[in-house]
């Protein structure tokens, strides 16, 4: 009954997402019509100067001349039909420039969520185990300060110890591209490349996961049901890993969708300090470039990221609780 | 006479150093005989559920331990035992029932797994075999469609059927010994009744000994072979069911017996008065929205066409079981929620179809009493703040309202000086006074009462019961008085309105429908009454 109704609630889902993806583009759109300065006066200002008609034959080129409604609406025409512009900074169309960098950024976020969450998990489990023992505080200290450290500080000293220092990993950069490495080789230079980029990233999620996966055992731990399950004559072992484990595990899936978000604004430091070339670094070029066509292009993509993720995540957590009805 | 299943032999047990006592159990020596039902009553804090839990080895420890005496079972001392030996017997040879069906399953492991798992730790037996058990098990707690049953998951039953699974776990290596913690104090009436039928019969059945532990005596008048009465971890009366409840010796017991609300019915008062409070044709459906694109959301129909009146200086009690909407009326009454149709009126004075302000004239007229006195009252708040904030919002100066806050206190039974001091240094019963204060404050013509004792031990419900009579008569208050229990609404009501399912299918003057019970659902209620046979056998109070 619960197999046949999960298809149209996924369907019921993604329509819901239409308009959550229209306002963000529309929102968007305007804010960025705040920021100083355009494309053209950047362009302008890097040629070490124009003349006023320059820079208004400019405009009209790309379309910024006309009002600001007409340009919202040939936006989201063209959105309809997957065109999403043109960078007249990069010479290239916006979709196959994100479309360059969104593996990059997927690889980096899905190394990040597996590592993060996994070890997160693991590590709460432990101090709650543990708890009140010098082990669990040791998991808990740690993990207080890795959630308080702030994440650029965090690459830098990374890179600073483990590339510099050590030579162990590359400083920056997502491949050896001078190597021309193929096949298995390449994947083994990428996986090297990833692991600095990805530690500094899953730090911060990782305390976190692992804090709300301690506090969640506990919790548990206290439910009648695990006293109906002691009185049943299971052992500790058992009443962990068959009652307290899955039940604790809810809250933590819930926060991992709620920080997908965040993770891609994370990303963005990440990406600028170990230069990956992903789709948060090229939001920051963008933003300096004044390349809004590109800009908004990547908040398009994002904003849809997001919103998959977060599906997948309600996916997930019918499957995990069966109170969840899909109504 | 057979040796005794379970031997207590002087059992302390110490509460750790910052608690308020040094012994939860202070050396009491029990036997629970083979096929015998012996019913621990006592009050909160009498020790009964910490001592059901240090022979299960449930204590929390290292806090709480049992420092003295020996819990002797099948030749063994279960205080010495190891945790491997202890496991082999929880759930093999002991079992427990608990207090909270709703609570007492894992939510996300369907049922039928969670009785297999007791047989899955204690035997041998191969998957299949453990499947048939489990299907006999469920049949013989009586729920309906096994193979269905088993796959459920415990949000998908109700509270009795819940305690039918735990009762089957519980059943399901035929233990020589059930300890049961007040298994029913959570379930409506109606229900309460089928479970101790239930458990009855499968002692008989299986002849089990079962201790079953209670604060009900009209539950104890039930269920009982032997009572043991306990009071701050002492046993204080001990002695066959008859003898205890019929010819409690022991000045407690006596106390005890005394406050159980009898079901001697109030009479009418002579003259008829206008009415206060009339409801007519009240429809409140609350419906759950299916998010922005679907269509047509889940309705429930809390309450269909509701109409009552309540005479000036009158008191009518609504008796429902959960769901029957009783609630879901009080809050419209008060005006905490707007029906969707039907009118309310106060003294002739229309309260619904109006606007917000004029509803505030309303607010003062009309007060409530909670059935949370743990949860209601404002802890960062003190007790002279939490009575005088009412009259102070109406335009009392503050000194007077202070003053009138302790002159209250003093009515409802609390020292005048408690006004000075914060919610948390009272007992439950206590704070249900301060409740009541509060609710006084502003002078009201009606208090809805939400079953304000329900949350406390028996006696304390007696006091609180003959207080509020008490103010009722001082003040000419009116009452709307919400309860699930029978038996309070007829020490403290002339009316009675049966609810069910947002129906009221009885109405009726408290005398009459005790005596004639018209309805099916009012006849089962007062069949479901526990101990009812004992209660009214019982030399009627005053």
């Amino acid at each position: 009954m619960k197999n046949a109704s999960i298809g149209s609630y996924i369907l019921r889902r993604l329509l819901q997402t239409v308009p959550v993806i229209l306002g963000v583009v529309i929102v968007n759109f305007l804010l960025l019509q705040l920021a100083p300065g355009d494309l053209a006066t950047v362009i302008a200002g890097e040629a070490g100067g124009a003349t006023p008609e320059y820079i208004a034959e400019l405009r009209a080129r790309f379309g910024q001349d006309q009002p600001l409604y007409v340009q919202l609406l040939n936006y989201m025409g063209n959105l309809l039909t997957f065109d999403l512009g043109y960078s007249f900074r990069q010479s290239a169309p916006v979709l196959d420039l994100l479309l360059d960098r969104l593996g990059p950024t997927l690889l980096l976020m899905g190394a990040t969520l597996v590592v993060s969450l996994s070890l997160g998990i693991v590590l709460g489990l432990l101090a709650a185990l543990w708890v009140k023992t010098w082990k669990d505080h040791l998991i808990s200290v740690t993990a207080v300060l890795l959630y308080a450290t702030p994440l650029f500080w965090v690459g830098l000293m990374l890179v600073l110890i483990f590339a510099v220092k050590l030579d162990w990993f590359p400083t920056s950069g997502m491949e050896d591209v001078v190597a021309f490495h193929e096949g298995w080789d390449r994947v083994w230079d990428i996986a090297h490349h990833m692991v600095l980029p990805t530690v500094t990233l899953s730090v911060f999620y990782l305390a976190l996961y692992a804090r709300l996966m301690r506090a969640s055992m506990l919790e548990q731990r206290g439910l009648d049901y695990v006293t109906t399950a002691k009185a049943k004559g299971l052992t500790d072992a058992q009443i962990t890993r068959r009652h307290v484990f899955r039940n604790a595990l809810l809250p933590v899936v819930t926060m991992a969708g709620v920080q997908t978000g965040s993770l891609l604004g994370g990303s963005v430091v990440v990406e600028a300090v170990f230069a990956w070339p992903g789709l948060g670094q090229l939001a920051y070029q963008s933003l300096f470039a004044r390349d809004y066509n590109l800009l908004l292009g990547i908040f398009f993509l994002s904003a849809i990221l997001v919103v998959v993720v977060n599906l997948l995540v309600d996916i997930l957590y019918v499957i995990l609780d069966p109170r969840i009805r899909l109504g | 006479m057979s040796d005794p299943v379970l031997d207590i032999r002087d059992l302390h047990v110490a509460l750790p150093a910052w608690s308020d006592r040094r012994h939860a159990v202070k050396g009491v020596s029990l036997q629970v005989n083979p096929r015998e039902i012996l019913c621990i009553v006592g009050e909160s804090g009498s020790g009964k559920s910490i001592m059901g839990k240090s022979i299960m080895g449930l204590l929390p420890a290292p806090h709480v331990h049992a420092d003295r005496g020996q819990i002797l079972f099948e030749g063994r001392d279960l205080l010495t035992l190891g945790a491997d030996q202890m496991r082999a017997i929880r759930g093999g040879r002991i079992a427990m029932i608990f207090q909270e069906p709703m609570t007492a399953l894992n939510p996300l492991m369907p049922v039928g797994r969670q009785i297999d798992e007791v047989l899955e730790v204690h035997t041998e037996l191969d998957g299949s075999a453990r499947t048939a058990r489990v299907r006999a098990l469920i049949e013989d707690v009586h729920l309906p469609d096994p193979d269905r049953m088993m796959r459920s998951y415990p949000h998908q039953l109700s509270g009795g059927q819940r305690q039918r699974i735990v009762i089957a776990m519980a059943l399901a290596l035929e233990p020589a010994l059930i300890i049961a913690d007040e298994p029913t104090t959570a379930l409506d009436v109606t229900t309460q009744a089928q479970i101790l039928h239930l458990i009855k019969e499968l002692q008989r059945k299986h002849g089990t000994s079962v201790l079953f532990i209670t604060h009900d005596f009209g539950v104890v008048a039930e269920i009982a072979d032997r009572v043991a009465v306990m009071r701050q971890g002492e046993v204080v009366e001990e002695g066959p069911a008859d003898d205890v409840l019929v010819r409690p010796q022991h000045a407690y017991t006596q106390a005890l017996v005394a406050a159980v609300p009898g079901l001697n019915p109030r009479g009418r008062p002579a003259e008829v008065a206008p009415p206060l409070l009339e409801i007519r044709n009240l429809v409140r459906t609350y419906r759950a929205s299916g998010g922005l694109f679907s269509r047509g959301g889940r309705e429930v129909k809390a309450v269909q066409s509701v109409s009552l009146s309540i005479p000036k200086g009158s008191s009518l009690a609504l008796v429902g079981e959960s769901g029957s909407g009783k609630t879901t009326m009080a809050k419209c009454v008060i005006g905490l929620e707007r029906p969707d149709s039907g009118d309310i009126l106060l003294d002739g004075q229309p309260m619904t179809g109006i606007s917000r302000a004029q509803m505030r004239a309303f607010r003062r007229d009309v007060q409530m009493v909670f059935q949370d006195p743990f949860a209601s009252l404002n802890p960062r708040q003190k007790v002279g703040e939490i009575i005088a904030m009412g009259p102070v919002i109406w335009g009392t100066p503050r000194p007077q309202a202070m003053a009138e806050a302790r002159e209250l206190l003093h009515l409802v039974g609390l020292q005048p000086e408690a006004a000075d001091r914060y919610p948390h240094e009272f007992s439950g019963g206590q704070r249900q006074r301060i409740g009541i204060a509060r609710a006084l404050a502003v002078k009201p013509k009606l208090v809805v009462a939400d079953e304000p004792v329900s949350a406390l031990d028996v006696s304390v419900q007696k006091q609180v019961l003959e207080l509020l009579d008490d103010l009722r008569r001082q003040f000419g208050l009116s009452m709307l008085f919400i309860t699930h229990d029978l038996r309070v609404a007829a020490t403290v009501c002339e009316e009675i309105a049966i609810l069910q399912r947002g129906v009221i299918v009885e109405q009726g003057s408290t005398a009459e429908i005790f005596a004639n019970p018209q309805h099916a659902y009012t006849r089962s209620l007062l069949d479901a009454v526990p101990g009812r046979d004992w209660i009214s056998g019982l030399p009627a109070a005053e």
